[in-house]
């Protein structure tokens, strides 16, 4: 066998079962230890922006949702309060109430569906299966309001399609009593386990100043000690009625690393914080109707009247989230529409939080910032490039579980 | 308190800086829930020459938060929108700032700003690729999200001959069944009596959404 002379390139990706969705890695190494990183996102394309720009403002909230599987609903929220603010329709106060109920339950199932992940990607899957399985009750709780599981299609141009009446209070209650009796076994389980400890425990490290000027956001963010949360900042729909605070890993432990475990601690205790809106939310909502125009051929008569530029901001689960919409005034689709989602911040945090670190923990550090391709790759036409040397099925996922067992012995 | 300045402040700051080369200067508020509480935004249209220093001028009042560098083709121009957020992180005060850059399509030569803000990059490269616009200085400028493969000169955002030509396009609906491949089974249905469409032929079936 010939000779390899350290630094060797290690390509991982664009499709790799330790990565879950399509990008390409190509790290340096020498011997264990990363030396340097590079990625190319733009696997996961389908053109959604370009098709956008070729529809009418309705059709593109409903692609909105297809976005991403995950947080799709914050999608369509960005993009219809964009269009609302670009042409000044006045939303009822109740579907203010709705939209941020139906956001909150997204962030729940979204923090445990990644919560399920991080146990996986550590070889933990007892408790993987735990976070999915409880999972379900959100999801069941959302199909209750909306009839669907995913890609919910609530959101409407000037309001929501469905309201929430107080006949289905009961069972949201009852999904919240339900979370709210697993949160303590949740942060017992994921922040009082040695092993989980020993692993993310100053791992993939990144600091409160690297976090800013790479301009990170949400969880990933709010994990560095950087506050920041597009909820309280610039409140939107009824977040600035609501009473909560940012959640930062000092709610938990008295000190803020920037590791992959205030990750873990910042997204499980941002769904307590969901339980606690969702309460308020229940508590507050004003009556009456929850949408503005019923008649979607007048709505559109009237958009397509509408010329301006707006820039709309959500939290999405994995952090904000933005729409930028320009109409024109003279034909119905928008003149430009360009989404910025979560992912697309966090990726240059890659960057920073691998160096240094191990071959076994690049599946947990890389899962750390929630990352979502759907969401951040969309835009070009065709997509060509084969694999080259990609590391074998699960042979990732197989050295992340050997460092942990190695660990515990 | 972590805002130093309200938005209108901010915006007489950059007025009485750069003078006459800021312009269409205004500032936008947007109020959603019942508390209706502000969404605060300084819009300003700069001149390419300047943006390095207005992003530096951002910097020194407080380090902001890069959002995006959006793009838009308005038929003459290529306009950059320059997203970027000050005073987050204290309650209801953040002051978001979009600096508009308009560059001409002969010439769409913009400075980086990657040196002041590291995370730019990405969002720089990304316009590189979208709708052709040339960063000078960027220190990483290879494409991002289309593939090595991609047409030159073929910007997907562009309005204009340089858009994504027909011959790209490929309409799925035109495709038709692979030839190479035999045909499924069809079955025939069952001839089935419906009694009602056979009593009321005039009924039509309700098919509104």
């Amino acid at each position: 066998m010939s000779e390899k002379k350290a630094p060797y390139e290690l390509p991982i990706g664009p499709i790799h079962p330790a990565l879950k969705e399509p990008i390409n890695f190509t790290f340096t190494m020498n011997g264990e230890v990363i030396e340097s990183v590079d990625f190319a996102p733009g696997r996961a394309h389908r053109g959604i922006e370009w098709m956008g720009m070729r529809r009418n403002p309705v059709q593109i909230l409903h692609l909105c949702d297809r976005i991403c599987g995950i947080c799709g609903v914050h999608h369509a929220l960005a993009f219809a309060q964009a269009v609302e603010q670009i042409a000044a329709i006045e939303v009822p106060e109740r579907a203010y109430y709705v939209r941020t109920i139906i956001a909150e339950l997204e962030r729940i199932q979204s923090h445990i569906l990644w919560a399920g992940v991080a146990a996986h990607e550590l070889g933990f899957d007892t408790l993987f299966y735990l976070a999915w399985q409880i999972r379900e009750e959100s999801i069941d709780v959302i199909e209750y309001i909306t009839g669907n599981r995913v890609n919910y299609g609530i959101i409407m141009l000037g309001g929501t399609r469905r309201d929430i009446t107080p006949e289905m209070f009961p069972r949201i209650e009852q999904a919240l009593q339900y979370y709210e009796g697993l949160l303590e076994k949740m942060i017992n389980l994921f922040l009082n386990d040695k092993t989980i400890a020993m692993r993310c425990k100053n791992t993939g490290i990144l600091s409160k100043r690297r976090a800013l000027e790479l301009g990170t956001v949400g969880p990933t963010s709010r994990a560095s000690g950087l506050a920041m949360d597009v909820r309280i900042d610039s409140p939107y729909a009824a977040y600035g009625d609501i009473d909560f605070e940012m959640v930062l890993p000092d709610v938990y432990s008295n000190e803020t690393n920037g590791d992959v475990y205030d990750r873990i601690v910042v997204r499980i205790f941002e769904i307590r914080q969901s339980i606690d809106i969702i309460r308020q939310c229940l508590k507050q909502m004003p009556q009456g109707p929850v949408l503005a125009e019923e008649k979607y051929a007048k709505l559109l008569m009237n958009l397509k009247k509408t010329a301006g530029e707006a820039f709309a901001r959500v939290e999405a689960p994995r952090g904000e989230d933005m729409h930028y919409v320009r109409m024109n005034g003279k034909q119905e689709p928008p003149e430009m529409w360009k989404v910025k989602a979560s992912t697309y911040s966090n990726q240059m945090a890659w960057i920073e939080i691998l160096q240094g670190e191990q071959i076994a923990d690049i599946p947990i550090i890389v899962a750390s910032i929630d990352p979502c391709m759907s969401c951040t790759d969309r835009v070009a036409v065709v997509d060509t490039e084969g694999t080259v040397g990609v590391l074998t099925k699960e042979h990732l996922h197989r050295l992340s579980v050997e460092k942990t067992r190695r660990l515990m012995a | 308190m972590r805002a130093s300045m309200t938005p209108h402040e901010l915006a007489d700051h950059f007025v009485q800086k750069f003078g006459s080369q800021v312009s269409n200067v205004h500032v936008k508020e947007w109020c959603e829930g019942v508390q209706k509480r502000p969404q605060k935004t300084v819009w300003m249209t700069i001149p390419r020459e300047i943006l390095t220093d207005a992003v530096a001028e951002l910097i020194s009042i407080d380090y902001p938060h890069l959002g995006v560098i959006a793009a838009a083709d308005n038929g003459e121009m290529i306009d950059l929108l320059y997203h970027l957020q000050v005073f987050f992180g204290g309650k209801h005060e953040e002051i978001c700032v979009v600096f508009i850059v308009q560059l001409p399509k002969s010439d769409p030569h913009v400075p980086t700003i990657s040196h002041l803000i590291p995370g730019a990059v990405y969002s720089e490269r990304e316009k590189q690729d979208m709708i052709g616009v040339i960063v000078d200085g960027i220190p990483d400028g290879r494409r991002i999200f289309l593939p090595d493969d991609f047409p030159e000169e073929v910007y997907p955002w562009r309005k204009d001959e340089k858009g994504i030509p027909n011959s790209m396009i490929k309409e799925l609906w035109k495709v038709g069944r692979p030839t190479d491949r035999p045909a499924p089974p069809v079955s025939t249905p069952e001839p089935t009596e419906n009694p009602q469409t056979k009593s009321n032929p005039e009924v039509q079936s309700g098919g509104a959404a």
